[in-house]
């Protein structure tokens, strides 16, 4: 499929959520070396409860605010119960999060069923709108705007003030910032409560678009998982330009060649890989 | 003193009890549990192989059943279209997962930590793409059904074809098991430990790391191949199911659960994923919340794994007896009242 502006919007909404979902992961990774596999479940607790509220009242706004809320709880609970007492210990990492992961899907289903659900978005982002002569799905656009915003923030708050700076020394050198006197421990809270935040805040925003359905996690997992590494950990200018490219990709091939598309994602990954082992933006370990 | 001899004598009775149980088994199960129980034994093989990997050299491999569905598939091409003996298309399979491994060897051990998760992961879902794209060879999505299940031929005619394939399995685990014990027992496996506790430090000592871990790559990957050739046995059938990253995630579970970098723990957690999946699926709806539950109890309660919990027992109560009998010795002669009398007290209660 040619490079159209259609593609481009569907692709470049596509990587506004998978940065939502990613960036937590990888800074979270980075600095504390914790490997979050319950990262899809914070998104599908977003995308249920933003789902629920929109449907209580016809709010948009406060449903998303609610959803990226109840994901901010869920990962406070997972951060002060667990994250400390595993500290450094990857395989047990992958186990306690996998089961969270398994639990949450399990009530999940209880609660909202199997079936997918999918939020309508608010009525002046409904329909089509045209842009650089092609017709374009309204809230697609609003995806990229809120997305790019988001990064931008992001970016702002880790590269360019004074507590990302903490934030960027604890991935590369964890002891010695301690050593400096920061509460490395109260940086690990927020970074892990704000990476929830936005994850929840992509499943409540890709709720209209993907909707949400027991599975989801997984998906949404898998490919927090590819853009993480491929950006390489802890780095948040890797996150966003990995976003852009797997979800391009990903909207590229699953029009050109359909069969394909679910490992197009792997196969670039695995190209990533052999090439640079330490990801695109990564630095070497 | 007294408790290790003890130890001992117990576990040598567990192990002849075990061993005395897997030979009976066809004669004291009936058939379906049988085969549940060829099943584990098959698991516990491809878990033990990745354990070479995860446990011992530490490489967090997320892609292993990409040796597993290769065994799988070589089997089952081989038995299908060629009508191979057992013991050639085994073997064949074992080839295959060492030339797997042989080639993609290099590229993933480039990596390190969740990179090397990663790349294992995406090399395995490339290989599932190819498999289910290829379909005048491999069958796409449909796989290949009918593989001829072998049989021990003396064995023929006296016991259940279930009991002869599970006499087969047994025979072909329980060697590999000795085989991959001897290795990781062997200079070779204690310097994998070695790298996977520091590896600049092996490195300076002068061992070649990169060797060592392309070799244990490799033999991991033989193993996984042969227990993947067992599997597609066992089922009759192979399918891209069988290189799913799910049964790698699967056994990556059972090896933690069960213990990794322990010899048993991967068997044990075989056992324990097995029968989580058949048995409490078996009774409740809610058995995916309650694997979750068991997960989080075993990582907080067992962090070293199932294997551990004698161990774990033990420790717990000899804690407990060291409160409750062993304040004395503690005291001192030069305390002061007070301190003696707060004492009391604490013993009091």
């Amino acid at each position: 499929m040619p490079l159209n502006t259609a593609s481009l919007v569907i692709g470049l909404s596509y990587a506004s959520l998978l940065f939502l979902v990613s960036v937590g992961l990888s800074v979270v990774f980075g600095l504390m070396r914790f490997i979050n596999l319950a990262t899809g479940s914070l998104y599908l607790i977003g995308g249920y409860v933003a789902w629920s509220v929109a449907r209580r009242t016809e709010n948009f706004l406060l449903a998303l605010l609610v959803g990226a809320v109840a994901a901010l709880v869920l990962g406070i609970v997972i951060e002060r119960s667990f994250l400390q007492r595993l500290h450094r210990q990857e395989l047990l990492q992958v186990a306690l999060t996998l089961g969270i992961a398994y639990i949450v899907q399990d009530v999940t289903r209880w609660i909202w069923g199997g079936d997918p659900l999918r939020l309508r978005p608010p009525g002046f982002l409904r329909g089509s709108m045209e842009l650089f002569g092609a017709i374009v799905p309204t809230y697609r656009v609003a995806l990229i705007v809120v997305g790019a915003v988001l990064a931008l923030i992001v970016w702002y708050l880790l590269e360019r003030t004074k507590w990302g700076a903490y934030v960027r020394a604890g991935v590369d050198d964890l002891e010695m910032v301690q050593c400096l006197g920061v509460n490395v421990r109260r940086i690990f809270a927020i970074v892990f409560a704000l990476g929830a935040f936005l994850s929840g805040l992509g499943g409540a925003l890709g709720t209209p678009v993907t909707g949400v359905a027991p599975g989801t996690d997984v998906q949404v997992l898998l490919m927090a998982l590819i853009v993480v590494v491929l950006g390489g950990l802890g780095s948040v200018s890797g996150a966003i330009v990995a976003s852009v490219i797997v979800a391009m990709v990903d909207t590229m091939v699953r029009t050109a060649w359909p069969q394909a598309s679910f490992f197009a994602v792997w196969a670039l990954a695995a190209l990533v890989l052999i090439v640079r082992p330490q990801g695109l933006l990564g630095r070497t370990a | 003193m007294n408790a290790t001899v003890f130890g001992k004598q117990w576990r040598s009775l567990v192990v002849g009890a075990l061993l005395l149980f897997l030979v009976s088994a066809p004669a004291l199960l009936p058939s379906y549990p049988l085969s549940v129980l060829t099943e584990i034994l098959i698991f516990t093989l491809f878990a033990m192989s990745l354990n070479i990997l995860l446990g011992y050299a530490g490489l967090p491999s997320l892609g292993h059943s990409a040796f597993f569905g290769t065994g799988g598939y070589a089997v089952g091409l081989l038995a299908k279209y060629y009508g191979l003996s057992p013991v050639l298309t085994l073997l064949v399979a074992i080839v295959a997962g060492i030339l797997v491994a042989l080639v993609t060897g290099p590229f993933v051990l480039r990596t390190h930590g969740a990179y090397f998760l990663i790349l294992t992961l995406s090399l395995t879902q490339v290989l599932f793409g190819i498999v289910w794209l290829w379909r005048n060879v491999t069958g796409g999505d449909d796989g290949l059904p009918g593989i001829p299940a072998p049989k021990i031929p003396f064995l023929v005619g006296r016991l259940s074809d279930t009991a002869n394939f599970y006499y087969l399995t047994l025979v072909i685990v329980g060697l590999s098991v000795a085989a991959i014990g001897w290795i990781v027992r062997s200079p070779f496996g204690l310097a994998l430990v070695g790298i996977r506790e520091n590896e600049r430090y092996l490195e300076g000592l002068g061992y070649p790391t990169w060797r060592l871990k392309y070799v244990a790559y490799t033999i991991a990957g033989a193993f996984a191949a042969l227990a993947g050739g067992l599997f597609a046995y066992f089922k009759g059938f192979v399918g891209p199911g069988q290189l799913s990253w799910l049964l790698a995630g699967e056994g990556m579970i059972m090896v933690i659960l069960g213990g990794a970098g322990t010899f048993w723990g991967p068997a044990i957690g075989a056992l324990v994923v097995l029968l989580l999946r058949y048995e409490v699926s078996a009774f409740t709806q809610r058995w995916v919340m309650i694997v979750g539950i068991i997960f989080i109890l075993n990582v907080l309660l067992l962090p070293q794994g199932i294997i551990r919990l004698p161990q774990r027992i033990r420790e717990i109560r000899a804690k407990l007896r060291r409160e409750t009998t062993l304040t004395p010795p503690l005291t001192q002669p030069s305390q002061g009242p007070s301190e003696r009398s707060v004492e009391r007290v604490i013993e009091r209660s």
